[in-house]
């Protein structure tokens, strides 16, 4: 593989074998979410089968074909972010700074006093700050340039909430963004576990989206998956037959991701081992071969050294569409057998979150690992004929025991991310 | 003739780009320079623009560049509202 080589690059070597084989391991998860702001809140509430899908409050939207959104409920970003960031960042940074706060204190490191180049943060972001990146544009069309803010600069860049967290945390260590949509969040992590095989100890990682901005909705109408039902608890239903879309939110999780070795030293509660991830990409529609989806679980579980009759719960991408849950039911029953493994989509409760959902899915499975339940999907009541599955729904699922975990998440243009999780 | 003086600088500040804690910006800040009051360059450009766009006058960038404390910066800006006045 090619992973090998570049692990064994002149420069790289010299840290040690231990570094690039001790595992990653996650010590502090902090969650912003349409259900919940802060992780036990959110957690709490999708045990409750709880859902933050509501009519939009943050635009008017009563002129668009669709109306439902699952916005962060009760944020006030004053009373968290510091005044001489309110005017240099976008919601999406907000909830960023928010959440990794929360990461960091659960894990009860201050990163600041780790060695200078230690600690890092890679995220994902599918859209940069695109709510600021609105208004700066409307200024310049209707005003002229003058009135476009210097903080636009930096303020709408995919990268920014990086930068911030970066910022605010004195994480001056390896650092990065990886903008795949939806699969990003999960592809962050596998770039953060990278960076800790390559001598990083710590690294915050995950990721927090928000575009719920007309210019954003315009982006979500103009694709045509969106759901335009004007009922908050049917409007996404993914694996059902009744599927008609998906509702787009806002939040995510960013997580501290540790170096086995660094959390044991320092005596850190550990959640889990990052134990498996890999990515994959669709061929061009019209090109043949079909979703790459199936591929990214097979290589993930590999890597991990798991057989599938090993994995004890599939966090799916549940897309909400027809042909894109028949095509994920295909690649988790190629994977696992037809009703072969307990698979949830607890997004049902927050909609799609962009970059923010692989990430929320990687924190609902360790959180599910830890408490040993499997979350419920909402809404569906049974899965589609054509999507044999094992789906949780109704209420949650307790009893199996319950130590590996595989999140699946499909970014818009092909991207395909699958992790493994292990108690 | 309008003038600039230390409050407006303030609001102004504080509107384009917030208040850094533990900073009394209604002290005797005139002679401290914008970095220790928590305004990068950033910040004092994004200032900057807004007193151009409300004062209708053009500054000259490499001095507001050089301009490090408020006292500079004001007496930068209130030349160039009187030369313009002047004219």
């Amino acid at each position: 593989m090619t992973g090998t080589s570049l692990l064994e690059r002149p420069g790289v070597t010299g840290r040690g074998a231990q570094a690039r084989t001790t595992p990653a391991v996650v010590t502090g998860i902090g969650v912003v979410a349409p259900n919940g702001l802060g992780a036990a809140a959110w957690w709490a509430a999708v045990l409750r089968g709880e859902s933050g899908i509501r009519p939009l409050t943050r635009f008017d939207a009563s002129g668009y074909p669709a109306r439902l959104a699952g916005e962060v409920p009760g944020f006030v970003a004053e009373d968290h972010v510091p005044s001489r960031l309110m005017s240099q960042t976008d919601q999406v940074t907000r909830l960023s700074l928010v959440t990794a706060e929360e990461a960091l204190k659960d894990a009860g490191v201050e990163a600041a006093e780790l060695p200078e180049y230690a600690a890092g943060a890679v995220t994902a972001s599918s859209a940069g700050g695109f709510e600021f990146g609105q208004r700066e544009l409307q200024a310049l069309w209707s005003k002229g340039s003058q009135h476009v803010s210097a903080y636009q600069s930096f303020a709408w860049f995919y990268a920014v909430n990086t930068g911030q967290i970066s910022i605010r945390h004195g994480l001056r260590g390896a650092s990065g963004v990886l903008v795949s949509e939806q699969a990003g969040g999960l592809d962050a992590v596998g770039q953060a576990r990278r960076q800790l095989r390559r001598g990083s100890s710590l690294v915050v990682t995950g990721a927090v989206d928000s575009a719920l901005c007309p210019w954003g909705w315009a982006a979500h109408l103009a694709e045509g998956r969106i759901s335009v039902s004007d009922d908050p608890g049917r409007a996404f239903l993914p694996f059902s037959a009744d599927a008609c879309g998906y509702v787009p939110g806002e939040g995510g999780a960013l997580l501290v991701l540790e170096s086995a070795t660094a959390a044991r030293d320092r005596g850190a509660r550990v959640y889990g081992t990052v134990a498996g991830y890999a990515a994959t990409f669709d061929p061009a529609p019209g090109a043949g071969g079909g979703s790459r989806l199936g591929a990214a679980a097979e290589l993930a579980l590999d890597d991990a050294g798991v057989r599938p009759d090993q994995v004890d719960v599939v966090f799916a991408d549940g897309a909400g569409e027809r042909v894109a849950d028949r095509a994920e039911a295909r690649a988790i029953s190629d994977v696992f057998g037809e009703y072969g493994v307990p698979v949830t989509a607890p997004k049902s409760m927050t909609g799609r979150l962009a970059a923010g959902g692989g990430a929320l899915d990687l924190a609902a499975a360790l959180f599910s690992l830890r408490d040993q339940v499997i979350p419920p999907t909402t809404g569906t009541r049974r899965p589609a004929e054509d999507c044999p599955l094992d789906l949780v729904t109704g209420a949650p699922r307790r009893g199996a025991q319950l130590r590996t975990a595989l999140v699946l998440a499909r970014g818009r243009g092909g991207f395909n991310a699958a992790a493994v999780v292990r108690a | 003739m309008k003038r600039l003086e230390l409050t407006d600088l303030i609001t102004l500040l504080r509107e384009c780009a917030g208040e850094e804690e533990g900073v009394d910006l209604d002290g005797d800040i005139l002679d401290v320079p914008f970095a220790e009051l928590g305004y990068d360059s950033l910040a004092v450009l994004q200032t900057t623009g807004r007193i151009e766009r409300d004062f209708e006058v053009l500054l000259d960038e490499e001095a507001v560049d050089e301009a490090e404390t408020p006292r500079v910066y004001l007496e930068l800006i209130n030349r160039a509202l009187s030369e313009r006045a002047g004219v």
